[in-house]
């Protein structure tokens, strides 16, 4: 369950409908160790950086000892400002990633998919507060993300963001997809013709659907799938017997997608 | 039969993919490359023709998409350019809002004091339970004194000890040239910034811890004032806490402010907004008042560190005065800053 994602559904004012996964429990749970990972080495070294101030002017006579003083109190209000403000100011200024989160390539964004405000990126820190209760164990948060339907933690539910997956799909190349070798059914035009006036949009969309998800699917699904969808055109082609001879199921199918989607005439 | 006739038409012309994908990629590659110029420097503000082809270029990918999806299925072209929509999308209908620049002066002379008294109830309600608390904590000590050290928490065990005799050792002590202040100073403001963020908040549970928080804190220094006072040292407990406690606790009581205010927020009364809407609404109230209550916070802790905590007699005039002079200051700023002359109706016409 950790590991499966919902997706958030945005319809834009132009009418668009598109789908941005969001990102799964686990990979929030990564990306916050890597934060908290960070926060630590900042707040050591801010430490140590004080601390080398500290040494080199404590010998100062009468100031010396207020200056170690004064160190003391920077140290603590760096490291409740490192904590308090790390997740605000890499969340702003990288519009949405903190470390963790440009590691594992999740983004904060507005819940309605637009771009996040500084006022929300403030909240939804602000209430981190909330969500690590009890101590940093992160359980109010954990519990909220589970119970949600977009995983959102408290913080996310008050400022109206969730946390998503950055999806960078490969530019499409079509061409890849169909049939690998020589399609017999291009010596037959006249039959291609007529099984393109045949095959109704909804069929050639499943066709293709089961072509480019082959990969997806069990090997004994698969052989089934094609068989039926195999069946199927058949009923529907005029091909003869000489260049339908020999090819599988699969192989059949590959090569109606190829007749239905490349070789149409606009 | 036409009507059958134009769907395999217009199927035949999207059913086309190849040529399709052939025609369009050099527009998604540009409004590609255009996010990504946006991606590497977010800061950036495109100049007006760059957005208005950005602008082209999002309504022809978005029409691709929708002709993608109405006539073919093919997965991997849709995700790319539901990938690519998303993202302009994204970036097109960005806040404006928030682009007017932040005006530190009208923020203080304006913003908080107006936002405070818009939410004049939650104070109230906030400072209520408070004093409800500390009347629960004074009555308590009244009825039996050995629950003292039932309400005093660990950290401030120092109060276990009897006032008279703390107030003795302490007038005696001298001036420490700000030993450890520094150290002391910083953690009071971090303490109780925390304490007063938490207290708002606690306010997305129906606003029942947060009322539990208050009224807890109010305990405390109910017990305290109840102590001090019965042992005859009202004059070191004014001359210790008014000082910082005048900018504190109303600081303190913003928090459950701003908590009442996320409470009343998840109850929606009155309203028949979503919660997302409830939120958005109330989102920069809510930093107002926790951000207005930080700066309180951190003068609190320079002056609990460095004043409050120097006891000799001679001061107490002066540090009840100062202690005085905040807290009035703070209620006329807060009740009057930032309002608006009415006009009248003369003016008006």
């Amino acid at each position: 369950m950790l590991g499966e994602t919902t997706s958030l559904e945005i319809r834009t004012p132009e009418g668009v409908g598109f789908q941005i996964p969001v990102a799964s429990p686990f990979s929030r749970c990564l990306a916050l160790a890597i934060d908290y990972a960070v926060v630590v080495a900042l707040t050591l070294i801010t430490t140590q950086v004080i601390r080398i101030f500290q040494t080199s002017l404590s010998a100062i006579p009468i100031v010396g000892e207020i200056i170690v003083d004064f160190g003391y109190g920077a140290t603590i209000l760096l490291q409740f400002l490192i904590f308090t403000f790390y997740g605000m100011i890499t969340e702003w200024l990288w519009s949405g990633q903190t470390v963790g989160k440009r590691i594992f390539r999740l983004r904060v964004i507005d819940e309605r998919g637009l771009s996040l405000g500084l006022k929300q990126v403030v909240i939804r820190n602000l209430f981190r507060v909330l969500d690590i209760l009890p101590s940093t164990f992160y359980l109010i948060g954990s519990i909220s993300c589970l119970v949600t339907r977009h995983c959102q933690r408290i913080g996310d539910i008050a400022a109206g963001t969730l946390v998503v997956r950055e999806v960078t799909p490969s530019a499409p190349s079509f061409g890849e997809l169909l049939a690998t070798g020589e399609n017999s059914f291009a010596t037959q035009p006249h039959l291609e013709a007529r099984l393109r006036q045949r095959v109704s949009p909804e069929e050639a969309r499943i066709a293709l659907d089961a072509v480019t998800r082959r990969n997806e699917l069990d090997p004994d699904c698969r052989l089934r799938l094609f068989q039926k969808l195999a069946d199927h055109f058949r009923s529907l082609s005029d091909f003869p017997d000489e260049i339908t001879v020999g090819l599988s199921d699969e192989q059949y199918i590959r090569n109606v997608v190829d007749t239905l989607f490349r070789r149409a005439s606009v | 039969m036409p009507e059958k006739e134009d769907v395999i038409i217009v199927s035949l012309v999207i059913l086309d993919l190849d040529k399709f994908i052939a025609k369009e990629r050099p527009y998604w590659d540009e409004l590609r490359e255009l996010l990504r110029l946006q991606s590497d420097d977010p800061s950036r503000r495109p100049p007006l023709q760059e957005a208005q082809r950005f602008y082209y270029l999002y309504q022809r990918t978005s029409a691709d998409l929708v002709k993608l999806k109405t006539f073919a299925g093919e997965v991997e072209t849709t995700r790319f350019l539901e990938n690519l929509v998303a993202r302009a999308y994204s970036f097109l209908h960005a806040d404006g809002g928030e682009s007017v620049p932040f005006r530190p002066w009208h923020w203080l002379t304006r913003t908080f004091p107006s936002t405070f008294r818009r939410h004049w109830i939650a104070f109230a309600l906030s400072i209520g339970t408070f004093f409800v608390g500390a009347g629960f904590g004074a009555a308590a000590l009244a009825i039996n004194y050995d629950l003292k050290a039932d309400f005093i928490p660990p950290q401030f065990s120092h109060l276990n000890e009897k006032p008279s005799k703390r107030v003795e050792r302490e007038e005696k002590q001298d001036f420490d040239s700000f030993q450890g202040r520094h150290q002391f100073s910083a953690q009071l403001m971090t303490h109780n910034t925390k304490v007063t963020i938490l207290t708002m908040v606690t306010g997305f549970f129906y606003g029942i811890l947060t009322i539990v928080l208050l009224f807890y804190n109010g305990t405390l220094i109910g017990v305290v004032m109840f102590d001090y006072i019965t042992d005859g040292q009202g004059l070191f407990l004014t001359a210790w806490l008014l000082p910082h406690g005048s900018f504190e606790l109303p600081a303190i009581f913003m928090g459950g402010q701003a908590g009442l205010v996320i409470a009343r927020t998840m109850f929606g009364w009155g309203t028949n907004l979503k919660l997302r809407q409830r939120f958005a609404r109330v989102r920069g109230d809510l930093l107002t008042l926790i951000s207005g209550a930080a700066l309180l916070l951190i003068w609190a802790g320079i002056v609990e560190s460095f004043l409050s905590q120097y006891h000799a007699p001679q001061f107490y005039p002066w540090k009840i005065g100062l202690g005085a002079i905040q807290l009035i200051g703070l209620i006329v700023y807060l009740a009057f800053c930032g309002r608006r002359k009415k006009r009248n109706a003369t003016e008006e016409a």
